[in-house]
């Protein structure tokens, strides 16, 4: 077994752990901490395709995050207000059912990701993150100026929606959930790369001219892998929204597709549980470094530079050292 | 009727001309040297036909118009180019380099590890901790494993250590022997192409200067074509 399957493992059991023990201990403070890292790293995961994989360094992955978050909010409010949300051609009502929730998210999140991808997966460099990074505040600034959903101060929910079986407004409950999605997603994340689909991915990052000539469309290739992430990041702003049961055109904002883009470098950028360590490190800082002081944030940045000079494999690599071979 | 045809190709980079006029048929399990010397347009020619650059003249790929078609669609016909170079996908082990090019058809991992007994004793290694003999044959491989109906070996040996050129130059025979995959060989070694190739064609100043069979090959016309 390798260090890097290791340090996997002892991530996932410290998830069941942690939570199991704030049980115990009646913290319940503690289970909605470990259920943000969980929902950011599932956010990140999705990013972590993308960047990863495919090497594509998206600065507007907020807005898939917000997409989901905003899918959920709008459900939701028309849900507790009990008005429709549209009424013609076809009637639409609200929902607080979870799945219909999340079929929304992800719907909307790979469409919007398509037609994203579509046009900025023309350009490479710092001109794709340069449109990446446009139509992240095209739609802050739509969101902003959305005053049906709150515009600028956001919308909050008063319920919390629902999902076959569970309870979700008992933390551990909701915990398990957003776990087992990202269990989920990292299973799958980790079938993809060893996937004809995933190969083709990586090696389209590696020598995208070499990869046509044998056959393959570097620009399909990379569209498909960006729908995919933007999907998951969808899926991770739905449960976000839902764990604050308050949406706002922060979920947008290009600083937060930097945060993620912070989870995915300082976990380790491409490594399965890159996401897992970066989120569960930021959480972990914002919460004891916030407490101590406001500007927190330059420790992280310090953090960061030392992983970007010294740690280019992030966390993972740092403990679990270089990627093995993937026999 | 040729698998591939091309008549009066002409290529440029930006305004310098490379190509004047190069002619070239290739018929089903045909081996074809393409030769001349250094910066006569032999690798232009290659990227003409694989669509990496745009080209005028005819380019016929069996009996469909490549002109029309991007480069990957254009190689998804049947073209199979080992380009100059090697670039294998370096984060990528052996195995991996292979599957990710893979199309169905005759040639699976089985086959190339067969071909290149080599590739099966490192398909778990890195591509990149690979000897540059090793990274050719993977070239090799992961062309063959998208089922070509023509390989292009472009400056196959170049660099290797005389032991895997040998190695190299016995796989491309045994391609020719039991398959029915054309070949187009580009490479300085006469000794080798004499032995595999059916047919030469040697371009000089980017044009089409003498095709004919290998045995009609004479001294004067390697001396003044190829400098041998």
């Amino acid at each position: 077994m390798s260090r890097e399957t290791l340090f996997n493992a002892a991530l996932l059991l410290g998830l069941i752990a942690v939570p199991a023990w704030a049980v115990m201990m009646d913290e319940p403070f503690t289970i909605t901490l470990a259920t943000r890292a969980v929902i950011l790293a599932l956010a990140a995961a999705g990013l972590n395709i993308a960047l990863g994989i495919g090497g594509l360094v998206s600065l507007g992955h907020a807005v898939f995050f917000g997409i989901g978050g905003y899918a959920m909010g709008i459900l939701a409010h028309h849900a507790q207000s009990y008005t429709p949300l549209m009424e013609w051609p076809f009637l639409i009502e609200g929902t607080k059912f979870m799945p219909v929730i999340w079929l929304l998210a992800v719907v909307v999140s790979a469409v919007a990701a398509f037609l994203i991808g579509l046009m900025s997966l023309r350009t490479t460099g710092a001109y794709f993150i340069m449109i990446t990074l446009a139509f992240g505040q095209m739609f802050y600034y739509f969101a902003i100026s959305w005053s049906t959903y709150g515009g600028e101060d956001g919308m909050s929910i008063y319920i919390r929606n629902d999902f076959p079986g569970l309870n979700t407004l008992v933390p551990i409950q909701f915990y398990g959930l957003c776990l087992a999605i990202l269990v989920v997603v990292l299973i799958f994340t980790a079938r993809l790369r060893r996937s004809p689909f995933g190969l083709a991915l990586n090696a389209a990052r590696q020598v995208p001219a070499r990869v046509e000539a044998v056959g393959m469309d570097p620009m399909r290739l990379k569209l498909v892998a960006f729908v995919i992430s933007g999907v998951i990041t969808g899926l991770a702003g739905a449960l976000f929204a839902d764990l604050n049961r308050f949406v706002s055109p922060t979920m947008f904002s290009w600083q937060f597709s930097g945060e993620i883009m912070i989870l995915v470098i300082l976990g380790g950028v491409g490594r399965l549980f890159g996401p897992v360590a970066g989120a569960v490190t930021f959480v972990a800082l914002e919460h004891f470094l916030g407490g101590i002081t406001e500007f927190w944030h330059i420790f992280l940045g310090l953090i960061l530079l030392a992983v970007v000079l010294f740690a280019r494999g992030g966390i993972t690599g740092l403990v679990a050292g270089k990627e093995a071979t993937h026999d | 009727m040729s698998l591939l045809s091309v008549k009066s190709l002409t290529a440029s980079y930006g305004v310098s001309q490379a190509l004047f006029g190069v002619d070239l048929d290739i018929n089903p399990g045909e081996v074809v040297a393409l030769m001349g010397r250094n910066g006569m347009g032999k690798s232009t020619t290659v990227k003409a036909i694989c669509r990496m650059i745009t080209a005028g003249g005819t380019l016929e790929f069996a009996g469909q118009n490549l002109h029309a078609l991007p480069s990957h669609k254009a190689a998804r016909l049947g073209l199979g180019l080992v380009p100059e170079g090697r670039r294998c996908f370096c984060d990528l082990t052996v195995a991996e380099n292979l599957l990710a090019t893979s199309r169905p058809g005759d040639w699976d991992m089985g086959r190339v590890t067969q071909l290149f007994p080599r590739l099966g004793e490192r398909h778990s290694q890195l591509s990149a901790s690979l000897s540059g003999g090793e990274q050719q044959m993977l070239a090799i491989g992961r062309a063959l494993m998208t089922n070509p109906r023509l390989l292009i070996l472009d400056e196959a040996t170049e660099g290797l250590a005389p032991i895997i050129r040998q190695e190299i130059w016995s796989a491309i025979n045994r391609l020719k022997q039991d398959t029915d995959m054309a070949i187009l060989v580009i490479d300085k070694t006469l000794a080798e192409l004499e032995q595999v190739c059916d047919r030469a064609v040697m371009l000089e100043r980017g044009k089409t200067v003498w095709s004919g069979a290998m045995t009609a090959l004479t001294p004067d016309i390697t001396e003044r074509y190829v400098g041998v």
